[in-house]
């Protein structure tokens, strides 16, 4: 039973500092800032999320019962990950990316992201008005 | 084994937290160094619960949490910063 969770804890630990490293060294390697993000909001995730795996078994075999601390911290990393790179990849297309390099959106509306407040209001007031 | 690997994957994330350190020194844009900031967080919550096990402590997991915390909050208050040009509006 002992040499089962030895082997379990050892395995999410090695996978995780793996993943961690990979997501690091993505960050330098990568060639654009979009794909650049791809590689700490996904790999260094999961491999934070190794190794509250891990120190969540540890403490449920060896240590003393079963503690719900590592799931908040894991649950609170994948959800804010996402909305991190969002920010993220917004600031990059504002600051960097002109708004005629974007392809149409179909409709007669802009890029959500690049409406302003009262155009907006303007367009869903009008979607909104009875016919 | 689990002393092995221990320290294994200190030494990952120890050089994950270098590149970071890196990257936010040499970053080739604003964006870039945001991100290397964020992921600075992530590691470092990841070296904060190696060490518990490491201690064999739980006291850990309250400072990591916190950590999570302001780490994205301030992430998201420097993007916006930038996007609109105030945080509170």
């Amino acid at each position: 039973m002992d040499l089962i969770a030895e082997i379990l804890i050892t395995s999410c630990l090695v996978i995780g500092g793996i993943f961690g490293l990979v997501g690091s060294y993505g960050l330098l390697k990568l060639p654009d800032p979009m794909t650049r993000l791809h590689a700490p909001t996904k790999a260094t995730t999961l491999g934070v999320g190794g190794v509250l795996v891990a120190s969540m078994l540890y403490f449920l075999i060896l240590g003393d019962g079963l503690s719900f601390h590592e799931l908040l911290i894991t649950l609170f990393l994948f959800l804010t990950a996402p909305i991190t790179a969002n920010f993220i990849a917004k600031t990059h297309l504002h600051r960097n990316v002109p708004v005629e390099a974007l392809p149409e959106t179909g409709t007669d509306r802009p890029w959500a992201s690049y409406e302003s407040d009262e155009a907006r209001a303007a367009a869903e007031g009008n979607r909104d008005a009875p016919h | 084994m689990i002393d092995y690997a221990l320290i294994f994957a200190f030494a990952c994330f120890g050089l994950a937290l270098l590149m970071n350190l890196y990257r936010v020194i040499e970053a080739p844009g604003l964006g870039d160094r945001i991100l290397a900031l964020d992921t600075m967080v992530i590691n470092s919550i990841a070296l904060l619960g190696l060490y518990g096990i490491l201690r064999g402590t739980t006291v850990y997991f309250e400072a990591s949490m916190l950590l999570a915390m302001t780490g994205f909050i301030s992430t998201v208050a420097y993007t916006r910063f930038l996007l609109r040009g105030d945080i509170i509006e």
